[in-house]
């Protein structure tokens, strides 16, 4: 559980991501772990599609701009567009049935003309994946982010000072580990989605992106937050602390100084899987309409908009799916590379 | 022993007391939020407002209105939706647990028996073509989302190849078990399987891991050197300690799934169990069917884990003093 105790003259300051190690003569541990991750073959191969994606999420504008010559964000039920020489609507009145649903246009596989074909309001399915790509991984890494921070603080200092600190935190994480969590999540969503949030000076707008991403971060702190307690309550009996408790250094000082460092791998370890979990509950909860709210896109939102149309259009809900599932996987063995790098011992699923 | 356990079972209750507070509170105090507004309608006058608050009750202290909820809920059975006044919320939730129960407890039956047994195999054949494949089913385990896998099987199985390879497969629902087992389990038989295959592969990655370490270990040299032979190592020495962490992971998993987990394959199947009563109640706003639904989604979940914790103090005696 705990990972090698390592003298802090050699920890560069704490904080220092993982891939960008400071120079010096003598590898550091962050280094020679960088070092083990490239020879990784898999962990490679998955960062560099992770790359690819991003990449082309980021580039969405210019895709809708410059290729695709579509704005994905207004619908366009009265457009018609040429396939195969032909000019047929962009929503043509549904055949089957009672006629009164549209079926949208089909993939034409042609990147400048509705290369995924529409959805049910004429936009174009490819400009909305490449927008929705944005939201899906903005949020996954950004409450990742969010939600290993607070786990770091709140997991140090219920390890490190133990008594009625730790035992107040420990009975909050048990609480948020016991909630269901897609039901928490679901529950905070459906109450912020129609109000917003209003704390104190902290506002946050119903249909703001930071709603969806405060809410992912919190139901996750006790994921993170209680092995780091378990490692840092661990740490309590070294020598090096009782030292540094020794030269008169203050709590605040050893927290900062001796005690991050040591569990910093962790945190780093824990910070592509999270984000691969965050990523799939947030598709979960655009997926069920209480994460990401219309016009804005997410996969999740797409996969919901793609459901009425499965038997007709399924290329909509396939494509989408695609995305996340691609992107987790890439997240995920990057994931294990960096563990086997960093910390090989760690126990992220389970907790027990 | 005894004191452990009742400790256990105490900190659980503490636990099932916060989690109803805090759903409460989610409900009735976030700031900015208003039951009444929502129950009302979106541009409702004050006096509808008004007539809405005193009629359910709002307009009383808080903890009144907890404790009314809690003794509706427990003492007198007969909290009733807001939505659809009159009817009761238990008999609602009581009739969605058999739904819920026939698909975990059959997706988890396929996803031990596949889990392990693939684990094992991951384990015992490393090196060969099996392996790479066990770890690849296990990144796909945690990455892909089990709504989507649900859409693509129903895709296949009522759409696209619904007229050839899959024509018995029946249209989406629930058949309950008394009008004929065999319909009941046909009815779930993809769902089972979806839900399964995800888990089956997380499980059999983990075992797989725990197996090589299993491996390493004095004890399976000493066997060794025993001259047992490898299939009785594998199977009676190093299998039964790499079983203990799957077996802990199971309950939790098991206890999450019944507790509303399963929410979304239930959603994308048309199952009409506890998740989708939840999802249905959280859609409408229903607060009294949310407070049900939620508390008895929480009783599953903590009760796995002191299970859990229960079974490990009873296999390690040193967990019984912290």
């Amino acid at each position: 559980m705990t990972s090698p105790v390592r003298a802090t003259a050699e920890q560069p300051a704490a904080g220092a991501p993982a891939a960008g190690p400071p120079a010096r003569p003598s590898a550091g541990p962050w280094r020679r772990a960088l070092g083990r991750l490239r020879h990784n073959r898999s962990a490679m191969i998955a960062g560099a599609g992770l790359l690819l994606i991003v990449l082309a999420c980021v580039l969405a504008p210019v895709y809708a701009n410059a290729i695709a010559h579509t704005d994905p964000f207004t619908s366009n039920a009265s457009g018609t567009v040429v396939v195969n020489g032909e000019r047929v609507p962009v929503l043509a009145q549904s055949t089957e049935g009672l006629g009164l649903g549209v079926t949208p246009v089909g993939p034409t596989w042609d990147p400048g003309n509705y290369f995924l074909g529409a959805d049910n309001q004429g936009r174009d399915v490819m400009a909305r994946l490449l927008y929705g790509g944005r939201n899906s991984l903005l949020i996954g890494l950004s409450s990742a982010v969010v939600c290993c921070a607070l786990a770091t603080v709140l997991g140090v200092l219920a390890g490190y000072f133990g008594g009625w600190i730790d035992a107040v935190l420990s009975r909050f994480f048990d609480v948020i580990w016991a909630f269901p969590v897609y039901l928490l999540a679901i529950c905070l969503s459906v109450v912020l989605l129609t109000s917003g949030l209003h704390l104190g000076p902290i506002h946050i707008d119903a249909g703001s992106l930071a709603l969806p991403v405060v809410i992912i971060a919190l139901i996750y702190v006790p994921y993170v937050a209680r092995p780091l307690r378990g490692q840092v309550m661990a740490l309590r009996n070294k020598e090096f602390l009782h030292a540094a408790v020794g030269l008169g250094a203050s709590d605040l000082r050893i927290m900062r100084r001796e005690v991050l460092p040591n569990v910093l791998p962790t945190v780093v370890v824990f910070l592509p899987l999270m984000t691969a979990l965050n990523m799939l509950t947030e598709s979960a909860l655009s997926f069920l309409s209480v994460g990401v709210q219309s016009p804005d896109a997410s996969w999740g939102t797409i996969i919901n908009d793609g459901l009425a149309l499965l038997y007709t259009r399924p290329a909509i809900t396939i494509a989408a799916g695609l995305c996340v599932g691609l992107t987790a996987v890439a997240l995920n063995v990057l994931g294990d590379g960096v563990r086997d790098a960093l910390d090989p011992n760690a126990r992220l699923r389970g907790g027990a | 022993m005894i004191g452990y356990i009742l400790r256990r079972f105490g900190a659980a209750l503490l636990v099932l007391f916060a989690i109803s507070v805090l759903v409460f509170l989610i409900f009735f105090a976030t700031p900015g939020v208003d039951p009444a507004a929502r129950i009302a309608g979106k541009n409702a006058d004050p006096a509808t407002l008004a007539q809405v608050r005193a009629s359910f009750g709002f307009d009383r202290p808080l903890p009144v209105q907890y404790a009314l909820m809690m003794k509706h809920l427990f003492i007198s059975h007969d909290l009733t939706s807001f939505v659809n006044r009159g009817t009761l919320v238990i008999p609602q939730i009581i009739e969605a647990v058999p739904v819920t129960l026939s698909l975990v407890v059959g997706a988890a039956v396929i996803w031990m028996v596949l889990g392990v047994g693939m684990g094992t195999l991951a384990g015992a054949m490393r090196g060969t073509l099996v392996d790479p494949l066990v770890m690849l089913l296990g990144v796909f385990g945690v990455s892909l989302p089990v709504y989507w896998l649900g859409e693509v099987v129903n895709l296949i199985t009522q759409k696209q190849l619904h007229d050839s390879v899959f024509s018995w497969v029946p249209p989406l629902g629930y058949v309950p078990m008394s009008e004929g087992i065999g319909q009941w389990a046909l009815h779930l038989l993809f769902p089972w399987l979806t839900l399964a295959l995800l888990y089956a592969g997380i499980y059999a990655r983990l075992l797989r891991g725990e197996l090589i370490n299993a491996l390493n270990e004095d004890y399976v040299r000493t066997a060794r050197a025993k001259g047992l032979s490898e299939r009785r190592i594998l199977v009676k020495h190093a299998l039964r300690c790499s079983l203990i962490p799957i077996v802990s992971l199971f309950g939790l998993d098991f206890g999450a799934l019944v507790g509303g987990a399963a929410l979304l394959t239930e959603v994308v199947f048309g199952l009409p169990g506890v998740g989708k009563l939840t999802y249905q109640a959280l859609q409408n706003l229903d607060l009294p069917v949310i407070m049900g639904t939620v508390l008895y989604a929480a009783f599953f979940v903590v009760l796995a884990n002191a299970v859990v914790d229960v079974l490990y103090a009873r296999l390690d005696p040193r967990v019984r003093r912290a």
